[in-house]
């Protein structure tokens, strides 16, 4: 029964895989949708209008077959015309400073209650830490926050660090991209008003594995939310059948990079591991949590995630299965 | 009877090779920097062909993930240091004493120098590929991107000399490019022919003379920076390693005080080249001349206050932000006016489209369409989004191919017979600019796509659930289309070599002072310095009735 609902906490919220930046669902991103609207349809007026001109242009004023080479008229120019053509784009590029002036302070500067949720989140080359100070855990490549329902909204505050090179966090449907800067802390934040799990990934380049670099962001219902925030303050269960695994990655050198619960590193060099089943994918997005995908990770890092710095511990075939099976206990 | 025209040439007969190798004349320096540039233009496309193959297929395993790093690196940064630079310092070393009407550029020996630490750079970049692991794993190339961003390029985070190959090499092209512009500016300043004001320079000139200031403005910055990484890396300097205390975002600022004036650097020539082409292929003069010097003069000086539009993601107050947004949105105005002139130009005249008209039309379609997705990513919400996505990669596509590639192409239909003494197939020509018209717009028109749904750049494989298939699929496809342009433009340039029609003095029939004398041109230019009236020498020598310093 334990079990069971332990395996419930995994999210099974649906998964919007693409993330169109024209289909929102969380108030930043969706105020950047309205500027871009603006911005779209000034362009695309500009471009029908002076492209038609080109064109109107070109077929018009070719030279015709039976052209009698002589020479057309030579006109020089005209301050009139030339007034015209600079003080119409000073005008729409006066509006544009103004609407970009606007959204820009209010998104960047927008005040938040005190208590909002914060969520830490680390850099690393090639996986996101994830941390809830106000709770006390860490996790890793997924982040849960909860969902605005109505009048009653829930921002988020994301707080970015880096632990080693510049990375870019951007997940399109929930706001734009924000630096993530080794020595500059910078913030972003979100208030979601759809459930479901977003993706997204590293925008900037980072080195070898920057592609699979990817974010998950669970946003669930506040039941939901406050159940797997429960889930993931209880320390991992001891599973005595998996007695053996246990012992295994706290002999083995897994334990000097990765934490589970108390035991083991909480240096930050490797994701925390604690429950790890509650979570979808390892690497950062390019495996999913079962057991196959799991023992080839161990068995051999480099064949999911060339380059990435987990090594080939060498292990053996029981070290290999013991192991799997302990980390699938995980919940 | 010996002239020393004959004398001269029993010089070239007997060692030809060394005299090119020896050379300080403008023309060949001119044809040699185009020829390097042309060279490594075929390197990087084939860098870009190798990354469009591995992006065709999500999770395609063509590429290891560090060779395409280091493919995408290299293609970028050849392509803006070894293909635009050089070509454009060719075309300007080429065309500029012609156009002023004088003998030689005024430091012909620089000028050689110039070029060939140029070249010397280009190869040591090369020659990286070389170190490391070997060819076959695509040695130790760099692996960083073209704007190398601190602190990945730190000795923590890239071991190895790949990074010392980027810097080393970009500084000594750099040297090369600053002899250039040095070279520039006092030629149109010191030897323009009698009667040549400075509102009597064609546009070309004007605006090479521009984009000379700028890189005399723009480039040190880099250098210095660059300098700077090589102190963190041999001495641990400290400046941009955040692990010593330094400051990537620092680094930012250097590089992009450099970077976008260079964008500048690299699509002013462009627009150089439309200014003399539009007229002479429309038969009417430039509309607005005046406003078009103005227009230029105020890109230049915009050019150097937009850097950190580069950076509005990198977590600026929001303060900062907007004046960088305003400036760069300003920067529209310039751009449009010319965009405006040139269309001015047009209506009214006799349009014939011969092939360099044809690739200025592209030109202009394009390059319209490059300056509003600029805007977008101007405004900096949408930036947030955009910015460091696939549409960040159509958008300098857009400008670099679409605005400074066609504008190479056109240059080079129009000037070929100036340089060679024959005419480029026109047959063929129009074939090439329909194939890679079309091509271009498919690999990078889709791409815009590709960054609205959320494809970040330089990442290396992708899942097959985000909806990027499709598109990445058709921008591949586009490739083959622009490779097919560039092999009939390489077999027409080689076959017209020989076989061109002879061009005669001015084939186009066209007005400016290249065009009065022979083609090729003899090696002093001119037997007798021209004298000008006129902003259209030729004009006034072919209209007696109607000539054109009456109406200046
Ligand atoms: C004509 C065929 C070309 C093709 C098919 C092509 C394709 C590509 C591709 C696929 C990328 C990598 C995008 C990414 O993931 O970041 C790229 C990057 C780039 N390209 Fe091109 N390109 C072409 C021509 C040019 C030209 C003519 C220039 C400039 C003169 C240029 C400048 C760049 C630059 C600066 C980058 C960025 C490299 C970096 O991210 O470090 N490309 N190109
Ligand atoms: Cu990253």
């Amino acid at each position: 029964m334990v079990l069971f609902s332990a395996v419930a906490m995994r999210a099974e919220e649906e998964i919007h895989n693409i993330q169109n930046i024209f289909e929102p669902t969380s108030t930043p991103a969706e105020g950047i949708l309205e500027i871009a609207w603006v911005v779209l349809t000034i362009c695309a007026g500009i471009f029908v209008v002076v492209a038609g001109l080109m064109v109107y242009a070109i077929i018009r004023f070719r030279a015709k077959k039976d052209d009698d080479g002589s020479e057309p008229a030579q006109v020089y120019g005209s301050n009139q015309i030339e007034m015209a053509w600079t003080v119409i784009p000073l005008l729409i590029v006066l509006v544009l400073v103004f609407v970009t002036a606007r959204k820009t302070i209010t998104i960047q500067n927008m005040p938040f209650p005190e208590g909002t949720l914060e969520v830490n989140i680390i850099g690393h080359q090639w996986w996101w830490e994830v941390e809830y100070p106000q709770y006390g855990f860490i996790t890793a490549n997924e982040i849960h926050i909860p969902v605005s329902e109505g009048d009653i909204k829930r921002p988020t505050i994301i707080n970015l660090e880096s632990a080693d090179v510049i990375h870019s966090f951007w997940v399109p449907k929930l706001g734009g991209k924000r630096d993530v800067v080794p020595n500059y802390p910078n913030q972003i934040w979100y208030e979601p008003d759809e459930t479901g799990i977003y993706l997204g990934n590293c925008a900037e380049f980072c080195g070898t594995q920057h592609a699979n670099m990817q974010i998950r962001v669970v946003v669930q219902t506040p039941e939901d939310f406050e159940a797997w925030l429960k889930n993931q303050q209880t320390p991992p269960r001891e599973d005595a059948s998996v007695a053996t695994g246990r012992r295994m990655f706290e002999s083995l050198a897994c334990i000097s990079c990765h934490a589970i619960g108390e035991k083991g590193a909480n240096n930050g060099f490797g994701p925390d591991l604690t429950h790890l089943m509650s979570r979808q994918t390892i690497g950062a997005g390019v495996a999913d949590t079962n057991y196959d995908d799991i023992h080839q990770w161990l068995k051999d890092p480099d064949s999911l995630k060339p380059g990435c710095y987990m090594p080939d511990m060498k292990l053996t075939d029981d070290q290999l299965k013991h192991l799997t099976e302990y980390l699938l206990t995980l919940h | 009877m010996e002239t020393p025209d004959s004398i001269q040439l029993e010089a070239v007969k007997r060692s030809k090779g060394l005299e090119w190798l020896m050379t300080v004349d403008h023309k060949r320096l001119g044809v040699m920097y185009i020829c390097s540039g042309l060279f490594f233009f075929v390197v990087a496309g084939i860098m870009a062909s190798l990354i469009r193959i591995q992006l065709a297929v999500p999770q395609n395993d063509f590429l290891p993930p560090d060779t395409f790093n280091r493919m995408f690196t290299m293609h970028g940064t050849s392509m803006v240091f070894l293909v635009g630079m050089p070509i454009i310092a060719g075309m300007a070393n080429f065309l500029v004493p012609l156009m002023v009407g004088t003998r030689d550029m005024a430091l012909p020996r620089l000028n050689a120098f110039g070029f060939w630490i140029f070249l010397f750079g280009g190869c040591l970049l090369y020659y990286s590929y070389i170190g490391g692991p070997g060819l076959y794993g695509a040695g130790s190339a760099p692996d960083v991107g073209w704007f190398a961003y601190a602190p990945l390029t730190s000795k923590a985070f890239s071991r190895g000399h790949t990074v010392d190959y980027w810097a080393l090499s970009l500084i000594l092209t750099g040297i090369g490019s600053l002899a250039t512009a040095a070279n520039i500016i006092v030629t149109v300043f010191c030897l323009r022919c009698k009667g040549m004001t400075m509102f009597r320079l064609p546009l070309f000139v004007w605006m090479m003379l521009v984009t000379a200031f700028l890189m005399v403005l723009a480039l040190p910055p880099l250098s210095a920076a660059q300098i700077m990484l090589l102190l963190d890396r041999f001495l641990g300097a400290g400046f941009f390693d955040t692990q010593e205390g330094g400051s990537a975002v620092i680094w930012q600022h250097f590089f992009w005080i450099f970077g976008h004036p260079e964008v500048y650097i690299l699509i002013m020539p462009g627009f150089a080249v439309a200014s003399e082409v539009i007229p002479v292929f429309s038969r009417k003069p430039i509309f607005g001349y005046p406003v078009m010097v103005a227009a230029s003069i105020m890109i230049t000086f915009i050019s150097l206050g937009v850097w950190a539009h580069h950076m509005f993601t990198v977590g600026m107050t929001s303060v900062a932000n907007v004046f960088f947004a305003t400036s760069t949105l300003l920067i529209a105005i310039p751009t449009g006016i010319k965009i405006f002139n040139w269309l001015g130009t047009m209506w009214g005249g006799k349009i014939r489209f011969a092939t360099p008209m044809l690739f200025c039309m592209g030109f202009l379609f394009q390059f319209l369409a490059s300056g509003l997705t600029g805007v977008m990513l101007a405004i900096v919400p949408f930036d947030w989004q955009l910015s460091d996505s696939y549409f960040v990669v159509a958008h300098f596509h857009y400008v670099l191919v679409g605005g400074l590639l066609f504008t190479i192409f056109a240059a080079i239909y129009y000037w070929y017979p100036k340089v060679t003494g024959r005419m480029l197939s026109e047959k063929i020509g129009k074939m090439h600019f329909w194939i890679f018209v079309l091509g271009f717009n498919m690999t990078f028109g889709v791409q815009h796509i590709l960054g609205i749904l959320g494809m970040p750049r330089r990442i290396y494989t992708y899942d097959t659930d985000r909806g990027w298939d499709l598109w990445n699929m058709i921008s591949s496809i586009g490739v083959i289309f622009q490779g097919i342009a560039i092999l009939l433009f390489i077999y027409n340039i080689l076959s017209s070599l020989r076989k061109g029609k002879e061009a005669g003095p001015d084939p186009w029939d066209a007005w400016t002072l290249e065009w009065a004398t022979s083609s090729p041109p003899p090696s002093y230019n001119f037997a007798k310095l021209p004298e000008v009236k006129s902003r259209r020498p030729l004009w006034d020598e072919k209209h007696p009735d109607d000539p054109d310093w009456r109406h200046e």
